[in-house]
């Protein structure tokens, strides 16, 4: 590799980053072609995937080395001390090189092979089928049907090849509407409740500046309106602030003029734009980042970073749509500037309000593939995939994976997976190992011929779906139980498992998820067994002779009885060596917290007292 | 005292309001010495409903032409709506009410007439007396011994009969140490930590005054304590008060102990917030949380501008402090403040809790609570006296019970497997000790339940909890006993605002309800599996 001097520096300290006092692990550094490796002394390994390394900074030298700093896109922060400055020197310009590409043929997914041969990586690319989500939903049918006037993507590049529109929408008026439109993204289909049935629709903003007017979008907006035989009034939701919209009216752009078009009612929604969501994620990170916040730090800077705010803001407006849809009846048509940013916000997240299919597993994936990737949200570009325009990167896929935790923690039993597979989600977006989530559009994917080179991320995850099961799940909702979250200020929290991921001495000691899952898989485990058994018995029964053999066939059934396993909880602790001077759960230590800072109190005065770090290296040792 | 004469109105119309939630109830309106109670008529299908009075926190009225709105805010933060037919009668209910449910007299307060079914009086209030902790102490260890010096409670007004003391101390040298510390309350045996071999001590601050005074039996009570521990034990005396204000206490009779006169006692300054400004705190709190109209950002500072989760915050470090001391360093502990009835106890009681895996249980949470609170002497009856809504200026009103049970949740939330209870206990006690049909938070020390004869005339709340019924609510489904200290963090990002207790009534309960629920179930089947697999093995032989 042209661009790694060194690959290997010794003596490197890692500092724990919310440690007062200045705790650090010594191990040695490496530099793959793909990763950042570091092996403490205990062999614990943190890797470090190159794509996930947002900056790297190298700060002042100091006696002890110097520091290289690097801040990752899933939010992890390490901060290394590297002896000599010459090695941080060449590792941090490699690190420079390898963490910024210039075309996507560098990335990772187009090296990464997982063992599999290529029927299975293409029916992992076929696990998804959109057409057959569009089915389910009940489309085609009556007032709804297939167009294929994008096919060779020569209305609207950024669009996927298929795309529903209503039925009585000719050609003709399509290509007028999608003339009318920014980028060429006319009114589609997005989402059809066959219970109501209403549509949500999507789109980018129409270029009417101060007068202009379309008479085709005006008809494919009536189109749409007249699909929905329950009502005809339909919604048209900016998700823009009011004056954004108005200040694009000046460059040609703006939104629909309420005259122009029968039986619509327009609605400003307010979430503000990629640029604002970016500096409001900085900020957030920036204060958190911080030792020994106060509560007011912490507040104070929560508040004003705003993220809160404008997660509240997306979820109002998916709740709004889904209210407009369960309520009114009527069908809703989302845009924002170029549709596909907050656009898909609403649109993913209002369906997943009414629709209790994208609340699994599964359906979570369809509805990401549906109106994230399908439709254009450009990926590449807001992850940061590729050396580009900074100013393009915003964190806007974060923030709906955030507002679906919150719905979670609201509805504890509403969603079939749990807070790790967001968390998981959102690593691999930026992780560029899998194809999914690489390129802008479809027609890029198309281009780079992903689905022969890369593989999907899908079939992993189901793969590993045991992880990320919420073991409270009721399945027996029916299909249409539409979620009414409370948006009272005070539901809304900082996602701490997301945000400090990393900073294990942050989170909860114990987990109530693992021990609710492994008891589930014990009853489950536990209720297979007996009715084994209670079979044998029956089949014993019917053939008495062989008394010795249905003991043997007894004890095989369960040679590892669930039963035997016990103290779940104390998994951590038995990797402990068992010593009375070791009263600890792991993580659990009063060293790594706040209140050990006092501690240095106690050992000022007299040295016949054991220093509290010594205590420390004595116990880890 | 006659109720009645009280009593303006005993019975109204009306239509009672329970918040955004629930819905409505109409009924007949009767008011009686200790409750309020809504009867919705013979033909209605919802239960009689019944309010007691002693927790009603303050009462609003407003009056239309032919009929009035009474606004109850109660002390456990519900608020609800009355509106009752006729201006007169609405105005006579709330001025009755208001009568009634501040009543200062303990003998005639609802638990002196509460008989409720299946309980016997006198029951559990022979559960946790100090000699059954002495019992356990006395296995561990032998330097400490029972004294029965405040018998009379003459020694100090606010401890128990018996506390533990240095085995090499005698009642005399106690006695003179009482007179060093305020309100007498000299340094007694709080815990002993088994596992390093040292002990929790606490105490008030002593009366050492401008003329830096010294008593030589109060020099001589720590010096045992050290000694009791092992010889050339350390000491620190954590003093919840910062150490400008402990100086400042000198001027009025007070102060904090001399280096000098202490040898081996090293004194730490953990300054953590009491009396008025914590209420307070708690009040600003309470009404961001009642304010469902504000943005977020609002919202956000108005949970900076009240502190709470700064109080949380100390409390849980000074005492993780504590803890961290006798655990780590070998080190005794002495905990005081000003009187030693607050702060000090929510440090030791929490210490304990993060230390002894028996505290956490659901018998050692209750014995904590009952020594280290009720029978320490935290003056519930004055605390407690006003929960967050009362417009009367606070004269010693404090949630330092709060601020405790909200720790207990935080670390509950950090070890969701180390507490044998749950949510559930906490609401209660934080109910119960502000209103209560029993007896056991009632008045301020021992000495007043004495003169009361509280054990004898009321029932304790030990025993209605421990009631199998109430088992369900109560208990943590996940418990699985932990025998390691549990070290919690601190950091602001792993504190969580107490939804459970402060958005009680204003969220809606239902999906955590009804995890709680699925919960339990997981938990119980597994019980039910595990038990119906012997049998079916125990068929083997028969085959």
């Amino acid at each position: 590799m042209e661009h790694i001097r060194t690959t290997k520096v010794e003596q490197v300290k890692l500092l724990d980053r919310f440690s007062t006092s200045n705790k650090s692990l010594t191990g040695t550094l490496y530099l793959t072609a793909t990763h950042l490796l570091f092996i403490d002394s205990h062999q614990k390994e943190t890797w470090i995937l190159h794509h996930h390394i947002a900056l790297v900074e190298k700060l002042a030298l100091t006696t002890s080395g110097c520091p290289l700093v690097i801040q990752c896109k899933n939010f992890r922060i390490v901060h290394f001390i590297v002896p000599r400055e010459r090695d941080c020197h060449d590792i941090y310009n490699s690190l420079l090189q390898l963490s910024k590409q210039a075309k996507y043929e560098d990335l990772y997914a187009f090296s990464y092979n997982p063992k599999q041969n290529d029927s299975e990586r293409l029916r992992g690319w076929q696990l998804i089928d959109l057409a057959e989500e569009y089915k389910r939903m009940g489309v085609p049918n009556s007032n709804w049907q297939l167009s294929d006037a994008n096919r060779e993507y020569k209305i609207c590049e950024t669009y996927p090849r298929e795309l529903y529109v209503p039925r009585i929408a000719s050609k003709p008026i399509i290509v007028g509407s999608s003339k009318f439109r920014s980028k060429g993204r006319f009114p589609v289909l997005s989402y059809y409740h066959e219970h109501k049935e209403a549509a949500i629709c999507r789109c980018s903003q129409p270029l009417s500046g101060f007068s202009a007017r379309c008479l085709e979008d005006e008809h494919l907006l009536q189109a749409i309106s007249k699909a929905n035989p329950v009502n005809r009034y339909m919604y048209v939701m900016d998700t823009r602030p009011k004056l954004n919209a108005m200040a694009n009216r000046a460059a040609g752009k703006g939104y629909e003029n309420e005259d122009n078009y029968s039986n619509i009612r327009f609605q400003f929604v307010g979430i503000e734009n990629i640029h604002v969501m970016r500096s409001s994620l900085q900020k957030l990170l920036e204060v958190n980042g911080t030792k020994g916040l106060s509560v007011s730090d912490f507040y104070s800077g929560l508040e004003s970073s705003g993220w809160l705010r404008h997660i509240k803001a997306v979820m109002d407006a998916a709740i709004f749509l889904a209210k407009a849809i369960t309520v009114e009846s009527a069908s809703v048509l989302v845009h924002c500037s170029d549709g596909w940013d907050r656009t898909s916000q609403v649109c993913s997240l209002g369906s997943l309000l009414l629709d209790s299919y994208y609340r699994t597993i599964k359906g979570f994936m369809v509805l990401i593939e549906k109106d994230w990737i399908s439709f254009g949200h450009k990926f590449s570009e807001r992850c940061g995939h590729l050396d580009g325009d900074p100013k393009e990167v915003s964190p806007v896929f974060t923030q709906f994976l955030e507002c679906v935790w919150h719905l979670t923690e609201q509805f504890p039993q509403a969603f079939e997976f749990n807070e790790a597979f967001l968390v998981q989600i959102h690593e691999h977006i930026h992780s560029c190992q899998f194809g999914n989530f690489l390129g802008n559009c479809q027609k890029e994917r198309e281009e780079l011929k992903l689905k022969e080179k890369t593989y999907s991320l899908w079939p992993f995850l189901l793969d590993d779906q045991k992880k990320y099961l919420n073991p409270l799940y009721t399945s027996k909702s029916p299909k249409f139980t539409v979620l009414e979250p409370n948006t009272v200020s005070f539901n809304f929290k900082f996602w701490r498992n997301m945000y400090h991921q990393f900073d294990r001495t942050l989170h909860p000691r114990q987990s109530v998820f693992n021990i609710i899952t492994n008891m589930n898989e014990q009853n489950k485990q536990l209720e297979k067994d007996i009715k084994d058994l209670e079979s044998k018995i029956k089949q014993c029964k019917n053939k008495p002779t062989d008394g010795i053999l249905t003991k043997e066939l007894i004890h095989s059934v369960h040679p590892e009885s669930p039963t035997l396993k016990t103290s779940l909880c104390f998994k951590e602790q038995t990797l402990l060596p068992v010593n009375h001077a070791l009263r600890t759960i792991e993580g659990s230590n009063p060293a790594d917290n706040r209140y050990s800072e006092y501690a240095e109190e106690f050992s000022k005065s007299e040295p016949g007292v054991v220093s509290l770090e010594y205590g420390v290296a004595r116990m880890t040792c | 005292m006659e109720f009645s004469d009280l009593i303006r109105t005993r019975r109204a119309q009306a239509k009672l309001l329970r918040g955004p939630e629930a819905p409505p109830l109409r009924g007949t309106l009767c008011l009686t010495g200790h409750h309020l109670l809504l009867s919705p008529g013979p033909q209605a299908t919802s239960e009689l409903w019944l309010l007691l009075l002693r927790s009603v926190d303050s009462i609003e009225k407003r009056v239309a032409s032919d009929s009035g709105t009474i606004t109850l805010r109660c002390k456990d933060l519900r608020v609800l709506q009355l509106e009752i037919e006729g201006v007169e009668a609405s105005l006579d209910i709330a001025r009755s009410i208001e009568a009634l449910s501040s009543l200062e007299s303990v003998i005639t307060s609802f638990p002196f007439f509460y008989r409720p079914k299946g309980l016997r009086l006198g029951d559990a209030w022979h559960f946790h007396p100090p000699e059954r902790y002495y019992k356990r102490v006395a296995r561990e260890t032998n330097a400490w011994r029972l004294s029965e010096v405040n018998e009379d409670f003459s020694v100090c007004p606010s401890y128990p009969r018996a506390v533990i003391v240095p085995r090499s101390v005698d009642d005399g040298a106690l006695a003179r140490s009482a007179r060093f510390r305020q309100g007498g309350r000299f340094p007694v045996l709080s815990y002993h930590h088994a596992p390093s071999g040292t002990v929790l001590v606490r105490s008030s601050q002593p009366l050492t005054g401008p003329q830096k005074r010294r008593c030589a039996e109060d020099e001589e009570l720590l010096r045992a304590v050290l000694a009791g521990a092992r010889p050339g034990a350390r000491g620190f005396i954590v003093d919840t008060r910062s150490s400008q204000a402990a100086k400042q206490a000198r001027m009025t009779g007070g102060g904090t102990e001399a280096k000098a006169a202490y040898p081996g006692w090293k004194r730490l300054h953990r300054p953590l917030e009491r009396g008025q400004p914590l209420q307070e705190s708690f009040v600003r709190l309470v009404e961001a949380c009642g304010d469902l109209q504000q943005s977020t950002d609002s919202w956000l500072r108005r949970l900076e501008g009240c502190c709470w989760l700064a109080h949380v915050k100390e409390a849980l470090s000074t005492a993780c402090l504590a803890a961290q001391g006798m655990e780590r360093e070998g080190a005794c502990i002495l905990v005081h403040g000003a009187e030693g009835t607050d702060s000090t106890l929510l440090v030791t009681s929490l210490a304990q809790l993060i230390l002894d895996p028996l505290s956490r249980t659901m018998a050692g949470f209750q014995e904590l609570v009952e020594r280290e609170w009720i029978q320490a002497g935290h003056p519930f009856q004055l605390r407690c006296a006003h929960s967050a809504f009362s417009h009367a200026r606070p004269k010693h009103e404090a949630p330092t019970f709060l601020l405790f049970l909200d720790c207990v949740w935080q670390l509950g939330r950090q070890f969701p497997l180390s507490l044998e209870f749950g949510e559930g206990l906490l609401l209660a006690l934080f109910e119960h000790a502000y209103a209560s049909p029993f007896g056991t938070f009632l008045c301020n020390s021992e000495r007043e339940r004495c003169l009361c004869e509280v054990r004898t005339r009321t029932h304790s709340l030990w025993s209605g909890l421990n009631q199998p019924k109430e088992q369900r609510k109560l208990r943590n489904p996940l418990y699985a006993p932990n025998p390691l200290a549990i070290w919690p963090s601190v950091e602001l990002q792993s504190l969580r605002l107490w939804q459970g207790l402060f958005l009680r009534w204003i969220r809606p309960p239902e999906p955590s309800e009804v995890a709680w629920e699925k919960v339990w179930q997981i938990v119980t089947d597994k019980e039910k599996t595990k038990l119906s697999q012997p049998t079916v093995s125990a068929s083997e032989p028969q085959l």
